[in-house]
């Protein structure tokens, strides 16, 4: 029981690790790039597109998806180290 | 053929394919009602999730808003699409494995306690309620410009398909409508785009062909010219925009967390196998979504550039047939103020001689890149499809929230299982008329609100589930009080700063700007009332009670993704 109880903690820990880093990400490409800092960014062209104007419109989105996916595959390593797979 | 003939075979076509599957999936029992089951591949669940969630704003409505808000169109990119990072991260896996109907159903269960879930429904009844009139009316609004009969005969037709497949259906009729619904917009969306694409640019991918140069020969980049012919006219530069970047902040924020927090949309996750369904089928509802998302700014930027190029400094006698047509629905107008027989488009409101609906940037695009017929059609039969699909998930949340967790749960727990279905058929046929109402005749509210149904939800929903799982000390005091306060919050500031009730009404409501409390607009104040949602949630918290040992195990279980089992009612 305490063993199973311990096993729950350490995986929730490492979970809320996960999390946290991707969230970062999150914010990062988003409110960061896409918002704070796109005056600066925009100064950086990359074909017709400003940077941070790209991010604001494009960028962020494909980040987004590529976190999700990211997450789900993180996730799955995860639940087969504490046996949680099914 | 011509458009009209093309609209009509492929909304026939289109609406008999909905009916089709129907009949085809109605649903024998509550839990095929309310949770298809609870079988449905991660694939076909993310295209359920995208369709349901892709309403008629996204389709018809966001293009266009970028196309005259340029950057500041963003906040509905960044915001729409973000939320299903905090959809998949924070919500999804753990709603699955708690394993229950409905939004309510966890806050009640969550909370050990009627009071939050009645809270919760009344919510839930507020957002979905606010949403489902807008859709509606866009169906009355496609069906008055492509089959011409008028806005309310258009609005019964639609009730009369969704009536038919959410009610005999259920959640069950309305997965797989929405997967066929999902090909239908996605395709109808994308061809247009694709093809507009080429025109201009010779680049096929939309997403690139924005940031590459004109296909005229100059070299020139579309969006250098577009922010060129913009600062010419006196508009702002489109890739710069004039919100303040507080209030860009804020709305991006709302319009996130109230997604994640949009009952409709988590309902859904409900209806796969495991856990790790759950996530799988936020990524490919995201994946799925992010294709219209990308596109939408690339279409903004098309259409912007030819509308100006077409219309901007020209005689009024020269303009292309679709000016006209257009014109008939009063979404186009010209005034000649000069007397020139020339159009004169430009920023300063006395000059100005032309106005321009944002919402027709979509649907009269085809039109204005001179596309084939049915490419127009197409485009009708996928703002349908649109509409229809996010109706039919809104009404699926209201009539759960009725015969579920209202008379269920709370008036009358003993009701037999057929009852409890008969009861979700009557309460989705009555939530069709009410929306049908509001569709033909739709309060001047109506349209204002639909942006806020996000505020609404972020400000009551997401911070109650968020806290419930990740703060396993989180009671029902605080958890009541934070809802209330925080949606009572939201509401208040949309009556005075969208609708002027204190202050003189609507006409007020440009002049109360510079009062925003810290210069966030109504759409961004759905940010500040989570954060007071969670404030007040915590600090009565400590003054209260903890949750029982019981509960705290649940939240303890709801945290380890294996022995999910299935979705129970009970």
């Amino acid at each position: 029981m305490i063993d199973k109880q311990k096993k729950a903690t350490a995986y929730w820990k490492e979970n809320v690790r996960y999390l946290f880093i991707l969230l970062f990400i999150w914010f990062a490409v988003s409110y960061g790039a896409g918002i704070l800092f796109k005056d600066a960014l925009d100064t950086i062209k990359i074909g017709g597109f400003k940077l941070g104007f790209w991010f604001a419109q494009q960028g962020s989105i494909y980040v987004f998806v590529i976190l999700i996916f990211v997450y789900v595959r993180l996730m799955n390593k995860l639940d087969k180290k504490y046996g949680y797979d099914e | 053929m011509t458009v009209q003939t093309w609209t009509y075979i492929l909304v026939g076509i289109t609406f008999a394919l909905y009916i089709g599957i129907a009949i085809w999936s109605r649903a024998g029992s509550t839990k095929e009602f309310y949770v298809a089951g609870g079988g449905v591949s991660p694939l076909a669940n993310g295209m359920a999730t995208a369709a349901d969630w892709m309403s008629a704003a996204s389709f018809i409505s966001m293009a266009g808003i970028i196309a005259f808000a340029g950057y500041d169109g963003s906040v509905y990119l960044m915001g729409w699409t973000g939320g299903y990072v905090l959809l998949a991260l924070l919500l999804a896996p753990y709603l699955r494995k708690f394993g229950k109907f409905t939004v309510p159903d966890f806050i009640g269960d969550r909370y050990y306690s009627n009071t939050a879930r009645i809270v919760a429904v009344i919510c839930a009844l507020l957002v979905s309620f606010t949403y489902v009139a807008g859709q509606m009316r866009g169906v009355g609004l496609v069906f008055s410009r492509f089959l011409e009969v008028d806005i309310n005969t258009g609005v019964i037709i639609g009730m009369i398909i969704v009536l038919f497949y959410a009610v005999l259906g259920g959640m069950k009729g309305i997965t797989y409508t929405q997967v066929a619904q999902y090909c239908i917009l996605i395709f109808a969306f994308m061809v247009p785009a694709i093809f507009i694409s080429i025109q201009m640019t010779g680049n096929p991918i939309p997403q690139i062909g924005m940031g590459s140069t004109l296909n005229d020969g100059s070299g020139t980049f579309l969006l250098d010219k577009l922010d060129g012919l913009s600062t010419e006219l006196g508009f702002n530069e489109y890739t710069d925009g004039s919100k303040s970047m507080t209030d860009i902040f804020a709305i991006t924020l709302a319009l996130m967390v109230g997604t994640a927090g949009l009952p409709h949309v988590i309902v859904r996750f409900f209806t796969v196998k495991r856990v790790k369904d759950a996530r799988k089928s936020a990524g490919w509802a995201l994946l799925l979504i992010a294709i219209l998302y990308t596109t939408a700014p690339a279409v903004a930027v098309f259409a912007r550039t030819n509308m100006i190029n077409t219309v901007s400094n020209q005689p009024y006698a020269d303009m292309p047939k679709w000016f006209s047509t257009w014109e008939k629905t009063e979404l186009i107008a010209f005034d000649d103020k000069n007397g020139d027989g020339k159009i004169q488009y430009v920023a300063d409101a006395k000059l100005n001689e032309l106005t321009v609906d944002r919402e027709i940037m979509v649907l009269a695009n085809p039109e204005i890149a001179n596309l084939p017929a049915w490419v127009i059609a197409l485009v009708a039969a996928g703002s349908l499809a649109a509409a229809l699909s996010t109706a039919a998930g809104l009404l699926l949340v209201i009539s759960s929230s009725i015969s579920h967790d209202l008379i269920k749960k709370v008036l009358k727990p003993d009701i037999s299982e057929k009852g409890e279905l008969w009861a979700a058929r009557g309460a989705a046929t009555v939530a069709v008329v009410i929306a049908g109402y509001f569709g033909i005749d739709p309060p001047g509210f109506v349209a204002a609100v639909v942006a806020l149904a996000f505020g609404l939800a972020a400000a009551s929903f997401f911070p109650a589930i968020v806290l419930g799982i990740f703060y396993k000390k989180m009671n029902k005091e605080g958890a009541i009080a934070g809802m209330v306060v925080g949606i009572v919050l939201m509401l208040f500031y949309m009556l005075k700063f969208k609708f002027g009730i204190f202050d003189g009404g609507k006409e007020a409501v440009a002049g109360l700007a510079k009062d925003w409390w810290f210069g966030i607009s109504p759409e961004g104040f759905g940010t500040v009332a989570m954060i007071v949602n969670f404030i007040v949630a915590i600090v009565v918290m400590q003054f209260t009670p903890p949750p029982p040992q019981n509960v705290q195990d649940i939240v303890e279980d709801i945290r380890i993704p294996s022995g999910a089992g299935e979705a129970t009612g009970h």
